[in-house]
């Protein structure tokens, strides 16, 4: 495998639960729901998913957990945020809160007694990638072929998501839901059940992310499995103008760095372990902060309207 | 019209509260099939209140909906769709980023999954050229005026085969020509059986639009008759319950000295583009310089760059002689400017803070409002009971949070405040813009003693005869540019309204 290859497959492989979570956090952000919850929601899906697989050794279940978790926690979200009209800020901080906390409880309690009630350490069934052998020796296209299941879903579902937000009916509806509530529920549509809705599927479809992390790029359980990617779910939805089709340079950004320090670690350079690990934050930080800029200077785009604000009809 | 035909729509007994006020009280209401309601109406009487029950979006209290004689269960916006009830809203329900197409469609079960948006297009297309409503399919909502975004709420209308048309304050917005042209509108579709109710508190549009009309006092119906048996003068008695001066005294101008001088004046607007020209006048201190012009023709920049909550890009403006070019909006304030904002709601009061707090705001940093950083909430209260009854602003209590008092309540308490801070100018937007008859004399009467004191008045309106009735001098922008001052006393009405629709041909003459 020649070096552009292997770094891009690197790339693919870190940049998947990114796009899946972003995308999750765009549907929810759309309907005019601000979930900081990520970070949380993606360690609990994390942590579900490799505690159901150890257990059950199907892998198939574990993602249906994490999935169900997902969507349990942003369900709490939308009836926080809607129902009681909760600040959207302080109810997605407080799912972050207790999700780093409680997936870290659990992850020293779930486990077998041979390994002292702990998580740490112990392996289960992986998703490996479904290519054979002879696809990932060809250059470039091999990096994309080389992938598990759930980045070949990812492939699926960029376009898939960018259909619905722009040319179907229903995205349609959930865009002016989060541009305008006033309009869309005086045009007949329910915001608070489109609320709802989305925040729920956005929940699930973050948590599948989190999975991807403890299913298949770094297989295993370990404390903050994350490592703050949620946050950097968040940066890029911004980057990514609520748009499906640019979650995924944002990712690939994001995961690109990633893939370039590990190629240095692994190469024994003299640059300082905790340096290089901080280059994927900083590098998608700063250029996030630039594209953005640029980006809404030279158009007219931003978030939705009603991005963070709760709507009740009968409200002045 | 015979009244033993079922009429179109009925509502029975209908009353409805928000907290501290009672918006509908047993209030009943006919319209029959074809033909135009006007309800006429104060601010605060309680016609948006019994639309909104009527479209769906509030729910009564108590009392029945009947269309066509049988009982309809109006719940939601859906609901009244399903009955033919469309609404076209004060503040228009089109979402800005979208375009014409999407608004169009949006909220409708029957388009298909992936909508088929050539079909809408042609539809609409059809449509437009039925009703004379001349629209681009493809514009987006923010790109147009705000007379194209009511074209664009009527045609959705439309669309949907709405039988029943509520239009809420349509003329509003609207230069006279577009509301003749809304005029025709309605009455093509009456001819097609169509019904309308149309909310007003102009008496003239009364008599040029409806049938019948309606007239709502504090959430009562006063009086229900023929729109060919009254008059605007009897109208006008029943909706605030007293005789109504039209006419407003004036002394003759005394100007003094320069009080505002713009010279050559370029700002952009909130898109980035230019939205004022090179602009240039003068106000002299104890004269009223009214602008006209469409919405949208560069005044609330012009009035965010006087009062320092825009930047110009170029030009130099002087308060009472000095440089305030760029000048931030306290500093502009302490040379004694008040600024009656277009947007009342947003920009002009705090909707979450009581009425004493609002009417505090531009004293709150000195004696006798407070002591170092501290306020002092009893004196700020009893400053404000003060001006509640000088200005007869009308709410349950000082504390009240001024989101639920109703738009003209809203800006009387505006008024009080700014009145209280002006010593050199006062920066009027639309002031009376939606205001009933009662509190647009009290704001027309206040900006004139406002003169009389000595004061240089910037009033902005679009109803040309409140501006050449209240003005001393007259200019007109278009596009951002000044089309020229005149004097009150000499100029043509119908020139004005060239200039204001972009046409001076006739300049010279």
């Amino acid at each position: 495998m020649d070096f552009l290859t292997s770094v891009l497959t690197i790339t693919i492989r870190a940049g998947t639960s990114l796009t899946i979570a972003t995308i999750g956090e765009i549907l929810t952000e759309r309907s005019g729901i601000l979930n900081l919850g990520v970070e949380g929601i993606m360690l609990m899906g994390a942590l579900s998913a490799f505690a159901t697989v150890f257990y059950t050794h199907s892998i198939a279940l574990g993602f249906l957990v994490a999935i169900g978790i997902g969507g349990l926690l942003a369900l709490l979200h939308a009836f926080l945020t809607t129902t009681m009209r909760a600040n959207q800020v302080v109810s997605g901080l407080s799912i972050t809160l207790f999700g780093t906390g409680f997936s870290s409880f659990l992850g020293q309690r779930l486990g077998p007694a041979s390994n002292n009630f702990r998580l740490v350490g112990l392996r289960a069934e992986r998703i490996a990638p479904l290519a054979p052998d002879w696809a990932e020796k060809i250059p470039i296209l091999g990096a994309f072929l080389n992938q598990d299941i759930m980045t070949y879903a990812v492939y699926l579902l960029i376009p898939i998501a960018w259909f619905f937000l722009y040319k179907t009916r229903p995205g349609l509806w959930l865009r002016s839901v989060g541009e305008d509530p006033q309009t869309a529920d005086a045009m007949g549509i329910d915001v608070i059940k489109t609320r709802y809705f989305y925040t729920i599927i956005g929940g699930m479809l973050i948590a599948l992310g989190g999975a991807h992390l403890s299913l298949s790029y770094t297989p295993g359980w370990s404390e903050n499995i994350t490592g703050g990617r949620g946050w950097i779910v968040i940066a890029l939805v911004i980057f990514s103008m609520w748009n499906p089709a640019r979650a995924v340079w944002g990712a690939l950004l994001f995961g690109g760095i990633n893939a370039v320090q590990f190629r240095l670690q692994a190469s024994g350079t003299s640059i300082p372990a905790s340096f290089l690990n901080m280059l994927p934050y900083a590098g998608t930080i700063i250029v996030l902060v630039v594209m953005t800029w640029w980006e809404a200077l030279s158009k007219r785009v931003g978030a939705p309207a009603a991005l963070g604000t709760s709507y009740m009809r009968e409200d002045k | 019209m015979n009244d033993t035909v079922v009429p179109k729509v009925e509502m029975r007994n209908i009353s409805k509260s928000f907290p501290g006020v009672v918006a509908n009280d047993c209030v009943d209401l006919k319209l029959r099939k074809g033909e135009v309601l006007a309800l006429l109406g104060e601010n605060g009487a309680g016609k948006s209140t019994l639309m909104n029950v009527l479209c769906g979006l509030y729910r009564p209290d108590r009392g029945e909906i009947y269309i066509d004689g049988k009982y309809a269960e109006i719940h939601s916006p859906r609901d009244a769709q399903k009955y033919g009830i469309g609404m076209v809203h004060q503040n228009f329900k089109l979402v800005d980023s979208m375009n014409v197409l999407e608004n169009t469609i949006l909220g409708l079960r029957d388009e298909p999954f992936v909508p088929d948006l050539k079909r809408v297009r042609s539809r609409l297309v059809d449509l437009a050229s039925q009703y004379h409503l001349d629209v681009d399919p493809s514009a987006s909502i923010w790109q147009l005026s705000v007379g194209e975004q009511q074209r664009v709420e009527i045609l959705k209308l439309l669309y949907r085969n709405a039988e029943i048309l509520i239009l809420d304050e349509p003329t509003a917005v609207l230069t006279p020509q577009e509301s003749h042209e809304l005029n025709r509108v309605v009455h093509v579709m009456k001819q097609e059986g169509k019904s309308a109710i149309f909310i007003t508190h102009k008496m003239e549009e009364v008599m040029e639009f409806s049938d019948h009309v309606m007239v709502l006092r504090k959430g009562r119906v006063v009086d229900e008759t023929s729109t060919a048996e009254t008059t605007p003068k009897e109208l006008a008695r029943m909706m605030v319950g007293r005789e109504v001066l039209f006419q407003i005294e004036k002394k003759p101008m005394a100007p003094g000295k320069v009080a505002l001088e713009l010279s050559h004046i370029e700002a952009l607007g909130d898109r980035g583009l230019p939205a004022l020209k090179d602009i240039s006048f003068r106000l002299h201190a104890g004269e009223i310089l009214g602008i006209a012009g469409v919405a949208g023709n560069g005044q609330r920049e012009l009035a965010e760059v006087v009062t320092g909550l825009r930047r110009s890009s170029k030009g130099k403006l002087q308060i009472d002689g000095k440089d305030m070019t760029n000048k931030s909006p306290l500093e502009i304030i302490r040379r004694g400017v008040a600024h009656i904002p277009q947007d009342r709601v947003s920009v002009g009061a705090a909707g979450d803070l009581s009425v004493a707090s609002n009417l505090a705001m531009k004293q709150y940093r000195s004696r006798p409002l407070a002591a170092g950083i501290f306020l002092l909430q009893n004196k700020i209260l009893d400053f404000a009971r003060t001006l509640i009854e000088k200005f007869r602003i009308s709410t349950p209590s000082p504390k009240t949070q001024v989101k639920f008092l109703s738009g003209g309540n809203i800006q009387k308490t505006i008024l009080a405040r700014e009145i209280g801070a002006a010593r050199t100018l006062m920066i009027a937007v639309y002031p009376s813009r939606g205001l009933d008859v009662g509190a647009t004399e009290t704001v027309r009467r206040q900006l004139v003693s406002q003169r009389d004191a000595g004061l240089g008045v910037l009033f902005f309106s679009e109803d040309l005869d409140e501006l050449l009735q209240i003005s001393d001098r007259v200019a007109v922008l278009f596009e951002g540019k000044m089309m020229g001052v005149f004097d009150t006393n000499t100029v043509n009405i119908d020139h004005i309204g060239m200039l204001m629709a972009g046409m001076d041909r006739e300049a010279g003459a």
